[in-house]
C-alpha cells in the first residue's frame, strides 16, 4: 500500500491562542515495502506526521493519500476506519494502552473491534505473542503482573495481531534494555522482510536507522530538511552535527581513522564487516 | 479533542487582570457572586453586562477565543431560557399555539436568569482565563488562614488542590494520548451506537487510573525524599502584593453594589 504525505501542515489548537505550527508543507512519499525512518531533534514534528499515517491527525491544509484513500484537509472525511486497520501505529511507551484482565483479551481487542472472529483473533494473539519473542503461558496472566518489557511486547503483539500492511512505529523501543531493544527492531525487520509491509519508523538511534532503513527522512523545525538512503544521509557528518544530530558510530570512526591516515576510503561504510573489509582492502594494497 | 475547552485554563498575556492580586480577584467573584442577585430590572441587568464586559476588555482575551471556548455553555444558557420561557405560567399571556402557553412573567424571568447564568460563567471564567493555578491556590491559603484558628486544614486544602491543577493538562495529554493508541486499535469514541460509545470508554478508563495511581505514588515519594512534612513553619517562594489597582478594583465593585442597590425595583 502506497502512501503520499502532500504539501501538509499541521497546527495544534488552531484558532485558539494556543495555537500551534508543529509541521509545514511536509511532502513525504512512502512505495509499498520501504523501510523509512524519520529522524530529527525532538520537538522537530516527527510525531506530528506519524499520526497523519493513520488519519488520527487530520491535516489543516494538504492531502494525504493511503492506498486508495484520500484524507483532505477542511473536509468531512470517511471510512477513517478502514485507514486505521490498515496502518498499524505503535506509539512511545505502548503499554500504557493495555485495559484488559488478561493478555490474550488485550492482544484480540484491535482484531475484535475490526470485526475479525474471536476463534481467528486467538489464533492471531498465540501467533503474535510468539513474534514478539513470549511464551504462551503469559495469555492467561494480567497485564498488570508482567514486566515493563513484557507489556511493552504485549502492547506491540496487540498491534500485529490486527495484521496491518503497514507499521507506524514512535521510538518502539525507549526505555529498553539494550538486548531487548536489538530482538524487537530485528523483529520488525523481519516481519518488514517477510509480509512486505511499509515501515515507518521514528528513532532517535542512528544506529538503527542506518542498519535497517532504505531511506531516511531528516525534520528540523517542523521541515522535511533532507531524504535519501542511509549513505547518502551519513555521508555529510559536518552537515548532520550541524543539525543537532548524531551519526552511527561507524561512520565517526571511519572519518577519524581518514584524518589521523590523511586517506580516503571509496565510500561511506553502515557496518562494521562493510568498513572492516574495506580498511583490510586498503592496508593489502598499501605500498609497505 | 478536548482542544477547544477554555474552563480552567489560563492564557498568559499582559493585562490589568492578569496583574492583580489573586486575593483581590477571588474576592471580588465572591462578592460579584453575591451582587448579581441585586439585579432585578433591566437597567441593573445592564449595569452588571456594562461591568463584565469592561472586565473582559481589560484583561485583552481575545472574544473569538472566549467565543469558541464558551459555546458549549451557551447552549445550556439557552435551555434554561427556554425552560423558563415555556413552563412560568404567570403574568398576561403573550402567545398562545395549541398546547404551548407563554407568559409575560416567563418571558422576564427567563431573559434574567439566562443573562445572570451568562455573566456568572464569564466573571468566573475570567478569573481562572488570568490567573495561573499556583496563584489562586496560593490567595485562597492567605484568604483562608485565619480558620487554621477553628482547626480546619487550609494548608492541606490549598496543597490538593494545587497538585490536581497541576495534573489536569497532564491528565489531558494521557487522556488524548490513550485515546488515540485505542482509536487505532478500532475504538469509536465520536460515532456509532450509545451503547458502543459507553462501551468505548472502558478502554481509556482503565490505563488512566492505572496511571494516575501510578503518578499519585510516585509523587508521594518524591515529596517525601525531599522532606516534605505539611504546613507547619513553611515559607512562600512567591509572596502576594496587594496594589492599588486591586483597592481600585475593590472601589469600583462598590460603587456598581450601591449603584444596583439605588436602581432596583
Ligand atoms: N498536543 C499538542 N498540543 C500542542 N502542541 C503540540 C502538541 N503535541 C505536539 N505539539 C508541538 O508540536 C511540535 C512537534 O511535536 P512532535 O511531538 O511532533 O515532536 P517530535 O519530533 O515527535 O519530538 P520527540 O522527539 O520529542 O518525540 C512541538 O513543538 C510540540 O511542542
Ligand atoms: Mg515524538
Amino acid at each position: 500500500m502506497d502512501i503520499s504525505l502532500q504539501n501538509i501542515e499541521y497546527r495544534y489548537q488552531a484558532k485558539t491562542p494556543f495555537e500551534r505550527l508543529a509541521i509545514k508543507d511536509v511532502s513525504i512519499d512512502i512505495p509499498t515495502g520501504t523501510y523509512m525512518a524519520l529522524i530529527g531533534h525532538t520537538g522537530s514534528g516527527k510525531s506530528t506526521v506519524l499520526q497523519h499515517l493513520n488519519a488520527l491527525l487530520l491535516p489543516t491544509e494538504g492531502t494525504v493519500v493511503i492506498g486508495n484513500h484520500e484524507v483532505k484537509a477542511k473536509q468531512k472525511n470517511k471510512n477513517l476506519r478502514q485507514i486505521r486497520q490498515k496502518v498499524g501505529i505503535v506509539f512511545q511507551f505502548p503499554e500504557h494502552q493495555l485495559f484488559e484482565e488478561t493478555v490474550e483479551k488485550d492482544i484480540i481487542f484491535g482484531p475484535m473491534n475490526f470485526g475479525v472472529s474471536e476463534a481467528a483473533a486467538k489464533e492471531r494473539a498465540r501467533l503474535a505473542l510468539k513474534q514478539v519473542g513470549l511464551a504462551e503461558e503469559i495469555l492467561e496472566k494480567s497485564p498488570f503482573d508482567l514486566s515493563g518489557g513484557q507489556m511493552r511486547r504485549v502492547a506491540i503483539a496487540g498491534v500485529l495481531a490486527m495484521e496491518p500492511e503497514c507499521l507506524v512505529l514512535d521510538e518502539p523501543t525507549a526505555g529498553l534494555d539494550p538486548r531487548g531493544r536489538k530482538e524487537i527492531m530485528d523483529m520488525f525487520y523481519s516481519l518488514h522482510k517477510e509480509r512486505n509491509l511499509s515501515t515507518i519508523l521514528v528513532t532517535h538511534s542512528m544506529e538503527d536507522a542506518a542498519r535497517y532503513a532504505d531511506q531516511i527522512v531528516i525534520m528540523q523545525e517542523g521541515h522535511v530538511v533532507k531524504q535519501g538512503t542511509p549513505v547518502e544521509i551519513f555521508s555529510s557528518v559536518s552537515e548532520l552535527v550541524d543539525m543537532g544530530l548524531d551519526v552511527p558510530e561507524v561512520v565517526r570512526f571511519q572519518r577519524s581513522l581518514e584524518e589521523k591516515l590523511g586517506i580516503k576510503l571509496g565510500a561511506t561504510y553502515l557496518s562494521i564487516e562493510e568498513l572492516s573489509s574495506a580498511v583490510a582492502e586498503l592496508l593489502r594494497g598499501a605500498p609497505v | 479533542m478536548m482542544e477547544k475547552m477554555i474552563i480552567g485554563r489560563y492564557v498568559p498575556a499582559e493585562s490589568l487582570i492578569h496583574r492583580m492580586d489573586p486575593r483581590s480577584k477571588l474576592i471580588i467573584i465572591f462578592l460579584f457572586v453575591c451582587i448579581i442577585f441585586l439585579a432585578n430590572n433591566m437597567l441593573t441587568y445592564v449595569l452588571i453586562g456594562i461591568y463584565t464586559f469592561l472586565m473582559l476588555g481589560l484583561s485583552r482575551i481575545p472574544f473569538r477565543f472566549l467565543y469558541a471556548g464558551l459555546k458549549p455553555v451557551l447552549w445550556l444558557v439557552l435551555f434554561t431560557l427556554l425552560l423558563q420561557v415555556f413552563f412560568t405560567k404567570d403574568g398576561s399571556l403573550l402567545y398562545e399555539l395549541g398546547p404551548i402557553k407563554i407568559y409575560e412573567e416567563g418571558v422576564r424571568q427567563g431573559i434574567f436568569i439566562s443573562m445572570r447564568f451568562f455573566f456568572l460563567i464569564l466573571m468566573t471564567s475570567l478569573l481562572t482565563l488570568t490567573t495561573t493555578p499556583i496563584e489562586i491556590t496560593d490567595g485562597l491559603e492567605t484568604l483562608l488562614n485565619p480558620l487554621k484558628k477553628v482547626r480546619f486544614p487550609v494548608h492541606e486544602m490549598a496543597l490538593m488542590m494545587s497538585i490536581s491543577l497541576r495534573f489536569i493538562p497532564t491528565l489531558m495529554q494521557e487522556t488524548d494520548k490513550i485515546m488515540k493508541a485505542q482509536i487505532a486499535r478500532g475504538v469509536e469514541f465520536s460515532s456509532g451506537p450509545v451503547k458502543e460509545r459507553i462501551k468505548a470508554v472502558i478502554p481509556l478508563l482503565i490505563p488512566l487510573f492505572v496511571s494516575s495511581f501510578k503518578r499519585a505514588e510516585e509523587l508521594a515519594i518524591a515529596m517525601e525524599a525531599r522532606g516534605y512534612r505539611g504546613g507547619e513553619g513553611r515559607t512562600k517562594y512567591r509572596l502576594l502584593r496587594w496594589k492599588l489597582a486591586d483597592t481600585m478594583q475593590l472601589l469600583i465593585l462598590a460603587i456598581l453594589t450601591i449603584l444596583l442597590i439605588l436602581l432596583r425595583s
